[in-house]
């Protein structure tokens, strides 16, 4: 009953926020925050705070939290089950939210009623995603985490949003389809008769033949491919990065990319095994190449959007091949690093944001001197690109160095060069990411058009995201202990 | 069956209805009367079906065994005479500026009905023709209703010339079933009970598809259909492209499942690559027009690309999600008429920043077209689902199922173009008359079914 307000809290409160004109920014930071409130509770319910505390990861696996007849013709539910995955990821959609709406508490946008309802309906869209039980539920958020921010993008974006935003659209949707087409078909299989249900579909899925698993694997991953994004599929990404309006971008790199992520994780690893034992040295492949290609345009990148859209195409290649790796200690890195992950990239746009808005630009080569003329906002960035690149201490370093051990155990016969290649993505991002704080930070002071440091919102903002990391930099155990019961039993 | 009769007998008195009232507003208003209470009809045959047709055998076959009644038949009645009943609410004002004889139009609508009765519940060959022509004739007259313009000429001589040469090749599909089988009842052909088949029945149920191909526009039969959808007054190219198509697929879906179902191995290939063409020509064409009244013309041709799917596939999902899919796809695009007939200019173009002069009637229009491209939380995409489901079930057609969705893909393209320019460009969109309350009341009972038939699709399909 507690999972369903977290999808209901923000779908009303939206819905209520479409109505009013002024009041929808309220309304929205209102309802970040019971959400935020309300996903720590059922940690409580899985775990109980002793679990929590103490470790012990005995417990219960799934929790079948709340469930109800949809559709019985097709044998749809609407059903949402809760992991220590799935409660750690809507953890972070609270907190990236709350983050999100404090941070650009002062930023004036258009039509304020509408653009609020949209992010409050794409944040129940993506927190009904981290918990459907139920493959049609599923396919349902999935797109209702897509369509408002398609409308975000395309009104409140920049010069080329029009577009930028369709390519988007049309990408993910030819995604989504396939994926329909997937869920179709293996709802079809199911024993008896046809069901939606997690545990239905993975039955159905794995009893499959192995050719059949091998071309369904196609049908569902690139779905999930492509809102990773992993190289070839990543096209759409640093266009619609770099156009959409900042809170949109933070909504689609922490919080969206984690959609497709934590989609492979439950959805396809699962359900068709032998598939992905076939395709997983293919995909760790075009991780791999990705983790590379998408660092070195990085460092050619001068606009800074661009440049951490494309570091967050290197590190999405890491997380993924580390899922594809099938190792225990690669999945447990895999889970710390996704929160990690969305915490560090929130923090990143919220400081790219910051710059454009008191220097007019988010050219590298007109910025300097940040040091001493925003000091606070210097050190805030200096802590959180540290944390991109994974400098022990910060919440990067821990999941990062999990998931090239996890590469590495792995038993595919490729693991070292995997191994390698990914490492040179870690150099090819200290480069990067130093160029970019030196760049911004030192060299020459180039004046502020307006504004000065931080203001007490942005402060706000900053400080939880850097507490965060460097609180679960130092001490992970959380982290790890809310996912394990779920690694343990999904790769004994 | 009485909404047949009922549905002659308002069509008579709304004939005459046009010498008594001159007035033009009381003529649309007695219409919208009249059709609620061959609503009423239609509901009263479902709630009393089980006492007037089930309980005895004997009693589903009537005049004489030429109509075979069954509940399918009686909740599609029920369902598409509903979609009439909102169209004539939505679109009865628009109608009433198309000509002078606004009663006849309304008489020629309840004939069509009339047909599309039949169509859904004969029982012998000639009972389709029938249908199949009381349900066309009237449509030749309402392409051509608004006599001074030469495009709705145009659009009337060429729906007829072509309707009568594929009445031609039906009539050449009865000869040559009756000749193979001996009789025109659907479930007792000879070659059907001794399960020899002979290459006359063989040809014959290859002229009938082709027939039914064109009724429903599927290519390479659909060549008449933009010119005829442009040419006629909007508002009835609403009707003709929804309640009235959906009618004629109904009585494709009798006579393929029924009575060829089990001889599927024979035409399977053939409709299905009728549908991935269908598929191709309506969505590819459809990318290029600058028209959203031609692109809703191709957009429809698309549409009965996935409705044919629902014919390919012999089972019972198939019959559940034609009915889904008529309704979803008759509303939204009768919706989507609606808004048409108010604009000014018909080009993509002519909508440049509705949003902001009229932001009710932009976020209709947009769920409109949300539901007719097919994304969830509308009707569209669990019509979609239904039809797709019901392939997959039936196995080897998986390829034309990825080939529809990636064709599916291919008409957001179209339909998104239209919320972009309302939403995303700036411009005036003219207006050719007001939105008045009433009107975003019912575009928003409009929405709102579309939204039901999009989270909670089984409350649509009744006790099938």
């Amino acid at each position: 009953m507690i999972l369903i307000l977290l999808i209901l809290i923000p779908l009303v409160a939206g819905i209520v926020g479409a109505m009013t004109k002024n009041a929808a920014k309220n309304i929205a930071l209102l309802s970040a925050i019971a959400t935020l409130v309300v996903s720590i509770l059922p940690l409580l319910a899985i775990r109980g705070l002793d679990g929590i505390l103490n470790s012990n990861a005995s417990s219960a696996h799934w929790e079948t939290v709340w469930s109800m007849p949809w559709i019985p013709k097709l044998g749809a539910e609407i059903s949402l089950i809760a992991d220590g995955m799935s409660v750690m990821l809507c953890m972070l959609t609270a907190i990236v939210m709350t983050v999100t709406i404090i941070a650009n508490w002062n930023k004036e946008v258009e039509r304020p009623g509408a653009f609020y309802s949209l992010m409050l309906l794409s944040q129940a869209g993506i927190t009904g995603v981290f918990l459907a039980g139920d493959a049609l539920l599923f396919y349902f958020f999935w797109e209702l985490a897509l369509i408002p921010v398609y409308f975000l993008c395309s009104q409140w974006g920049g010069e080329r949003r029009i577009k930028v935003t369709f390519k988007f659209f049309i990408y993910t949707f030819l995604g989504s389809l396939m994926l329909l087409a997937a869920i179709i078909y293996l709802a079809n299989s199911t024993q008896g008769s046809s069901s939606f249900a997690w545990d239905a579909i993975m039955r159905a899925g794995m009893s499959l033949p192995a050719d059949q698993q091998q071309w369904l694997f196609w049908l569902i991953f690139i779905a999930f491919a492509i809102k990773m994004p992993i190289f070839p599929f990543h096209t759409w990404q640093p266009d619609t990065y770099e156009e959409s309006p900042t809170p949109v971008t933070i909504i689609l790199s922490a919080l969206m990319v984690k959609m497709g992520l934590f989609a492979v994780i439950r959805w396809l690893l699962p359900v068709v095994p032998d598939g992905v034992a076939f395709w997983s040295d293919t995909v760790i492949t075009l991780s791999v190449i990705g983790i590379v290609y998408a660092s070195l345009l990085a460092i050619v990148q001068t606009d800074l959007k661009r440049l951490v859209a494309y570091s967050s195409i290197a590190h999405m290649g890491l997380m993924s091949a580390a899922a594809f790796a099938n190792t225990q200690v690669g999945m447990h890195g895999l889970m710390v690093q996704m929160f990690n992950h969305g915490i560090n990239i929130t923090g990143m746009w919220v400081i790219v944001s910051m710059v454009e808005q008191r220097w007019g630009t988010r050219n590298m080569k007109e910025l300097g001197g940040m040091a001493s003329t925003a000091p606070k906002m210097a050190i805030a960035m200096v802590i959180i690109a540290l944390a991109n690149i994974a400098l022990p201490l910060t919440n990067g370093f821990i999941g990062e160095f999990m998931l090239f051990n996890g590469l590495f155990a792995s038993s595919s016969s490729y693991h070292i060069t995997f191994m390698v290649v990914a490492g040179l993505g870690i150099i090819l991002g200290a480069v990067y990411t130093l160029n970019m704080v030196q760049n911004t930070a030192y060299g020459d002071a180039v004046e502020m058009k307006k504004g000065g440091d931080l203001s007490t919102n942005e402060y706000i903002g900053l400080a939880v995201i850097i507490a965060l990391i460097i609180f679960l930099g130092v001490y992970p155990k959380p982290l790890l202990e809310m996912t394990s019961g779920m690694v343990m039993n999904m790769i004994p | 069956m009485n909404a047949i009769i009922a549905a002659t007998i308002l069509g008579i008195v709304m004939m005459f209805t046009g010498l008594f009232v001159k007035d033009k507003k009381t003529v649309v208003s007695i219409a919208a009367v009249l059709l609620l209470v061959l609503l009423g009809v239609n509901i009263y045959d479902v709630v009393f079906a089980e006492e007037l047709y089930f309980s005895k055998d004997s009693k589903q076959f009537i005049f004489n065994n030429l109509l075979h009644i069954n509940s399918y038949a009686l909740w599609f009645n029920t369902m598409m005479t509903g979609c009439t009943f909102l169209y004539v609410l939505l679109l009865g004002k628009h109608i009433r500026q198309v000509g002078n004889h606004v009663a006849e139009y309304f008489a020629l609508i309840f004939f069509i009905l009339t047909g599309m009765y039949l169509l859904t519940s004969y029982n012998s060959l000639l009972m389709l023709f029938i249908g199949i022509e009381i349900m066309s004739i009237p449509q030749y007259i309402l392409a051509g209703s608004d006599k001074r313009n030469l495009k709705s000429n145009e659009a009337s001589l060429k729906y007829f010339l072509m309707g009568a040469f594929t009445t031609g090749i039906l009539l050449m599909g009865i000869t040559l079933l009756y000749g193979a089988g001996g009789n025109f009842y659907i479930n007792s052909f000879n070659f059907l009970l001794t399960g020899e088949l002979n290459p006359l029945a063989l040809a014959g149920i290859l002229f009938i598809l082709i027939a039914f191909a064109f009724k429903i526009s599927a290519a390479p039969m659909h060549l008449w259909t933009p010119d005829v959808y442009d040419g006629s007054p909007a508002p009835f190219t609403a009707f003709m492209a929804t309640v009235v198509k959906a009618g004629a697929f109904v009585g494709f879906l009798r006579l393929f499942h029924i009575s060829f179902g089990s001889l599927s191995e024979h035409w399977m290939m053939v409709l299905a690559i009728i549908t991935a063409a269908t598929l191709l020509v309506g969505n590819l064409t459809a990318v290029y027009q600058q028209s959203v009244k031609r692109m809703l013309a191709y957009s429809s041709i698309a549409q009965a690309g996935f409705m044919l799917f629902a014919v390919i596939s012999v089972n019972g999902t198939a019959w559940q999600s034609m009915i889904i899919y008529a309704i979803a796809y008759s509303v939204a695009t009768i919706g989507m008429f609606a808004v048409l007939v108010k604009m000014k200019d018909y080009t993509y173009d002519g909508f440049n920043g509705l949003a902001k002069k009229q932001p009710a009637l932009a976020f209709f229009t947009t769920i409109f077209l949300l539901s007719l491209a097919g994304i969830p939380l509308t009707g569209g995409f669990m019509a979609k689902y239904f039809v797709l489901t019901a392939a997959v079930e039936q196995g080897n057609l998986l390829w034309l199922v990825i080939f529809a969705l990636l064709m599916a893909a291919v008409s957001v393209y179209y339909y998104f173009r239209v919320i972009m320019a309302m939403y995303f460009k700036t411009g005036e969109a003219e207006l050719k008359d007001e939105v008045t309350s009433t009107d975003r009341l019912l575009l928003g009972i409009t929405c709102a079914i579309i939204i039901l038939l999009g989270v909670v699709p089984h409350i649509f399909l009744g006790n099938l």
